[in-house]
Parts: C-alpha cells; sequence; structure tokens
C-alpha cells in the first residue's frame, strides 16, 4: 500500500460517517416512510453485487504470485465457496477455505 | 417497574445476541490480521473497526487501498457495500422512531446485519412492547458483539504482526469475502447477480482506479433486481 497516513485516515473517517449516515437514514432522519419497491429490490442484492467482483482478481491473479493464477488458491477458494454456500456456514467456510491452502502449499513446496 | 422492564428487555437482547459473538470473535481477529499485513498501523486498524463497526465493509475498503485507490473509490466501494444498511434503518423506523434523537443516534451507530435481524422478529413478534424497551433490546443484542468486534480488531492488529508470511496470509482476505458470499446466496436471483457480478469485474478490469468494480456491482443489483421480478411474474418468487 502506497497511501500516505493521511489518506489512510481520510478513508477511514469518511467511511465511518457516511456509514453512520446510511444506518441513521430512517431511523434518524427520514422516519417512517415506505421505500419504494423497485429500490428495495436493489438494495436486496448489495452485498452480493460487490463482493463477488471484488473477490474474483483476487483469486484469478493473486499478488502473492505476481498475478499468475496459482493451484492451491484456486482449490482453496473453490472449497471456501462450496462450503460456504452448501452449509451457509461463515466459519466453516473461512476453515475449510485455510486448511485446503496450507495442505496444497505444504504438499507443493 | 418501568426500569426493571426496561433491564429485562435489555437482558433479553444480551442473550439473543450472544450467539453471534461465535461469528464476531474470529472475524474482528481476522480483519486486524488482514488490515495490519496491508499496511495500516494498529491505531488506524482499531479505529476503522472503532468507527465503522461494519465487516464485510471494512474487508473491502482494505482491498482497495490495498491497490492505492483514490479515496473516491475506496468510499464507493465500501458504502456499496453497507447500502443494505440503509433497508435495515427503513425496517425498524416504524418501531424505534418515537424514540428520543439520542437513543435514535445511537441505535443507529451500532445497527448491523445480526441485531436488526433478531429485532425485527422480536418487534414483530411483539408489536404491544413500549418504545423503550424495544430500544433497551435492540442496544442489549449490539452491546455483547461491539466490545468483542473492537478489542479483537485490537487482538488480530497485534498477532498480524507477528505471523511469518510463509502462512499464506495474502489469501485470508479472499477467503473471508467468499466465506460471505456462499450463505448469502438465498434464492436464484442471488446467484445471478453473482455471476453478473464476477463476469463484468473481470471483463472491466482493465479499467483504471478499480472503477471495473463498481460498474459490475451496479450491473448486479439491476441483474439481481430482474431475476426477482421475473421469477414474480412467472409466480416462482416466495
Amino acid at each position: 500500500m502506497e497511501l500516505s497516513t493521511f489518506e489512510i485516515w481520510t478513508n477511514i473517517v469518511l467511511i465511518g460517517i457516511g456509514t453512520f449516515f446510511i444506518r441513521f437514514s430512517f431511523v434518524g432522519i427520514i422516519g417512517d416512510r415506505d421505500i419504494p419497491d423497485w429500490i428495495l429490490r436493489h438494495l436486496r442484492y448489495t452485498p452480493v453485487a460487490v463482493l463477488p467482483g471484488l473477490v474474483a482478481p483476487l483469486i484469478l491473479w493473486p499478488a502473492a504470485t505476481q498475478g499468475e493464477p496459482d493451484p492451491s488458491r484456486l482449490l482453496a477458494a473453490l472449497v471456501a465457496f462450496a462450503v460456504g454456500y452448501f452449509s451457509k456456514n461463515v466459519l466453516a467456510s473461512i476453515a475449510s477455505g485455510i486448511i485446503t491452502l496450507l495442505v496444497m502449499i505444504y504438499f507443493l513446496a | 417497574m418501568a426500569s426493571s422492564t426496561i433491564k429485562s428487555a435489555y437482558l433479553r437482547g444480551l442473550r439473543d445476541g450472544a450467539p453471534f459473538l461465535l461469528v464476531a470473535i474470529p472475524f474482528a481477529t481476522l480483519f486486524g490480521v488482514v488490515a495490519t499485513e496491508a499496511g495500516l498501523s494498529i491505531l488506524e486498524t482499531f479505529s476503522f473497526s472503532l468507527l465503522a463497526v461494519a465487516g464485510a465493509a471494512q474487508f473491502a475498503a482494505i482491498q482497495q487501498m490495498v491497490d492505492n485507490a483514490p479515496t473516491i473509490i475506496v468510499l464507493a466501494t465500501a458504502l456499496a457495500v453497507n447500502l443494505r444498511m440503509a433497508m435495515y434503518s427503513a425496517a425498524l423506523a416504524p418501531y424505534l422512531g418515537p424514540a428520543p434523537l439520542w437513543q435514535r443516534a445511537l441505535a443507529s451507530f451500532f445497527l448491523f446485519d445480526q441485531n436488526y435481524a433478531l429485532a425485527v422478529s422480536e418487534f414483530e413478534k411483539k408489536p404491544e412492547m413500549p418504545t423503550n424497551q424495544k430500544v433497551a433490546y435492540f442496544l442489549g443484542a449490539a452491546s455483547l458483539i461491539s466490545p468483542f468486534w473492537f478489542g479483537m480488531t485490537l487482538v488480530g492488529a497485534l498477532v498480524g504482526n507477528a505471523i511469518p508470511d510463509a502462512f499464506a496470509l495474502d489469501f485470508a482476505l479472499p477467503i473471508t469475502f467468499l466465506s460471505l458470499i456462499g450463505p448469502a446466496i438465498r434464492t436464484p436471483a442471488h446467484m445471478i447477480a453473482v455471476i453478473v457480478s464476477v463476469s463484468a469485474a473481470l471483463g472491466f478490469a482493465f479499467l483504471p482506479l478499480n472503477l471495473g468494480l463498481l460498474i459490475a456491482a451496479v450491473l448486479a443489483m439491476m441483474a439481481g433486481a430482474q431475476t426477482e421480478l421475473w421469477l414474480e411474474r412467472r409466480g416462482k418468487w416466495n
């Protein structure tokens, strides 16, 4: 990371303020009013719209291998995703992914 | 009498929120590790958890910062992840609306996925609960998780500095994201949103400033919403 200390603090403080106002929006400012259906319909998908796009390049082109696809990391990602999808359990997903990666690195290295 | 029922509502929230510690503790620790590995100081890492109190958005911001993205992009990404909380805020407004402003501000600061879900189901079951008890229940559900979120971030930050590179910590962040995505896919519409998000993010990866991600997010949200409408029209939604 090449950001200056000032830039890092700016990011942190603005995210804190912005997040507060998102949370405060209806409870504190707009009050008890219905959100139009079409907006709700889009908001429902915000986590699954942002996180997969963020993670995909990290898995395909990991920085640790200078952007070269790496079988250990691909397999670990696949296992973590599959376990999370089928078990709906966040911790099981993290644990299975990390264990897969460490086992693969141990055997391939 | 009144104060004892407020206290019991608070304690009920506290108890109902306790199981979430199982996820919050490792998750916060992981954030501390990932953020310090990325180059944040211990104080910056701790302050981030303290000010934002938002798991996934913090991880997303760290990734953008690792890519040296400008502030506007870091902010847009983190807030996009947190936009769902506007929906939570709207769902809670009818119940918490009558409370004094300072209580609503306090509740807003501590509004996250877990206590939102608990509170809405509790308030739907017991609409006759007085407002002050509702606030007490809500804050009760937040007050075990929050100190652990802050404290374990600090522990993670201290530990992260001591872990050698051989442990492939670079991959803790992607795995954390993946662990959040799998369980969030509850309907075919969510699955479509995931597929569009991944394809568009990879397809637009050539764009500068990680702008491709924001385009992908908008397209994926629209894809999810349209899939939902389509399923609804065919009578296959809910």
